[in-house]
């Protein structure tokens, strides 16, 4: 892997060759069966998810979206997932838990929406209820970060066993630009903030927010089976527990922070 | 209003003339209420600081809250010290500002406290210190004081006020949200109760975690609740917003607060739920 700086590694995760969720669900999960709606009255296009054949087994699929046109992008609010959207992601991992079946939450995310509608329909909310509830499902829950990580709306899909992700992505508390506007009142000084946040994988690998990165070259095929086989790995690693041990482990896992 | 703005006080010359005219003024002697604008004389504002014509309550530090939201409390973890994991420029000095200012080690106060009879573990951010923002400390006093009150069984009060995550401490500010909530999470499958007060003003990765996790959520009159910030929604939308939509009584009308109560009702409100709402052993 070769050691990019870290405004390179944002631009790389934003980059257009970066692989998309369409192409990683069409080739990770062949046989994948869309579940729509959050039961509540919407069903945000920016997360997509539903049932799907992995290596033998049945598994939770649940990915953030973009889209790819003009109107999908608006559509997704590119790739900024509303409240219904975490919580249709909450009601198919609820299910998952119920089945035990694994769940793979994969996350390209600028952030949650910050809408006015979001708003008022209870975006800190609905991340909440994920934080509260997810935390607690006695079913394996990995995460693949495989663009950008964006805040609290990443990690409301992000608080499982297993977090990977990979090589040209990041996972923040706000973006770069955000956080120098914050600071410095200066959304230009976004790369100089970049290398203060210590938002590459190599740095989070370092602080334990991570399990691990997956090399990523520029070929999509590749990149597909490098996901794959940590998958495969990753659910074997952690169907060995009891749901108790599983629970444990979790807790403990963000309990050193 | 500032007294040299008053023709027959002192002229703009005056004001120029002497560069510290400012600091002379007598610091706030006048107080405009934020929500309505009525102007309030410093000394008719009350223990409470609130409006006396809206009832929006002024952001306080967790000490000054403390004299009158509980009848007695003994604080707990004081001497918790971030380990600035960032080593962020000028993040040491910003934090012993603070310190100094609040007399807290970081933006929550947490322990147990008594209104008359009842018992129960709290926590207090301070809304003066870094604007409340999330840090790793304040994130292990919050996990400590729910981890404590399960094995204790007591209930917990929590009064909310943040600008949401500690910029200074990046990721390890954002994994709080979750390690709190986990805490959360098993106070509340212990079959204990939390109550959360919802103050001034109450934003970002705190809204979006233990803000919003309470089996009975309070808020005071006019508070500011939200997951973004005012500009960051009117960029995205490329839209004004109304002044109210992120106030306490907007909440309430979608369905995410449940009561809202004046500063002055409040201890007799926390404890009625007290009495009413918890589990009926551990006392």
């Amino acid at each position: 892997m070769e050691n990019k700086n870290a405004a390179a590694v944002v631009a790389a995760a934003r980059s257009d060759q970066k692989i998309t969720t369409k192409e990683l669900i069409q080739h990770l999960f062949p046989n994948f069966i869309e579940l729509h709606g959050d039961r509540l009255g919407t069903d945000d296009s920016a997360i997509v998810g539903g049932l799907a054949q992995f290596n033998g087994q049945a598994v939770t699929v649940i990915a953030t979206d973009r889209g790819k046109t003009v109107e999908e992008r608006m559509a997704t609010h590119f790739g900024c997932p509303t409240p219904g959207g975490y919580r249709k992601a909450l009601r198919l991992a609820k299910q998952a838990a119920k089945f035990h079946r694994p769940v793979v939450f994969l996350v390209n995310t600028p952030g949650a929406y910050p809408g006015r509608s979001a708003e008022e329909n209870g975006q800190g909310a609905a991340i909440a209820s994920n934080l509260l509830q997810l935390g607690q499902l006695a079913t394996p829950i990995i995460t693949i970060i495989f663009g950008e990580g964006g805040s609290g709306g990443a990690l409301a899909l992000a608080c499982g066993d297993s977090v990977w992700m990979l090589e040209n992505s990041t996972y923040s508390i706000l973006s770069p630009e955000g956080f120098a506007s914050i600071l410095w009142k200066d959304s230009s000084r976004a790369g100089e903030a970049a290398a203060m946040m210590q938002l590459t994988p190599a740095d989070l690998l370092k602080k334990k927010v991570i399990e691990g990165i997956i090399s990523e070259p520029d070929d999509h095929q590749r990149v597909i089976d490098n996901i794959a086989s940590v998958l495969k790995r990753e659910i074997v690693r952690l169907e060995l527990f009891s749901p108790n041990e599983l629970i444990i482990k979790r807790h403990e896992r963000y309990r050193k922070f | 209003m500032k007294l040299y703005e008053q023709d027959n006080t002192l002229t703009a010359q005056h004001v120029k003339a002497d560069k510290q005219a400012d600091a002379k003024v007598p610091d706030g002697l006048w107080q405009k209420c934020p929500k309505c604008g009525t102007a309030i004389l410093s000394k008719q504002i009350n223990e409470f600081a609130t409006c006396p014509n809206c009832h929006y309550g002024f952001r306080i530090s967790a000490k000054q809250r403390l004299k009158w939201a509980v009848d007695r409390y003994s604080d707990l973890d004081e001497d918790l010290q971030t380990k600035d994991p960032l080593n962020f420029p000028g993040y040491p000095a910003k934090l012993h500002a603070s310190q100094e200012k609040t007399g807290l080690n970081d933006s929550a106060l947490t322990g147990e406290a008594l209104i008359n009879d009842e018992k129960f573990g709290f926590g207090v951010m301070d809304p003066t210190f870094i604007m409340g923002s999330l840090g790793t400390v304040t994130g292990e006093k919050l996990t400590r004081l729910f981890e404590r009150a399960t094995e204790k069984r007591l209930p917990v009060v929590l009064w909310t006020a943040s600008g949401g995550a500690r910029m200074q401490e990046g990721i390890l500010s954002l994994m709080q949200m979750a390690k709190v909530s986990n805490a959360i999470a098993q106070h509340s499958a212990a079959g204990l109760l939390y109550i959360v007060v919802l103050t001034d003003p109450t934003t970002g990765g705190v809204t979006a975690s233990f803000a919003m996790q309470g089996d009975i959520t309070i808020a005071e009159p006019h508070a500011l609740i939200g997951f973004a910030g005012r500009r960051v929604i009117e960029q995205t939308i490329h839209q004004k917003i109304p002044a109210d939509l992120q106030d306490a009584e907007n909440l309430q009308k979608h369905g995410f607060v449940d009561h809202i109560v004046e500063r002055e009702h409040e201890k007799e409100l926390l404890y009625q739920l007290l009495k009413l709402g918890g589990a009926q052993d551990g006392k």
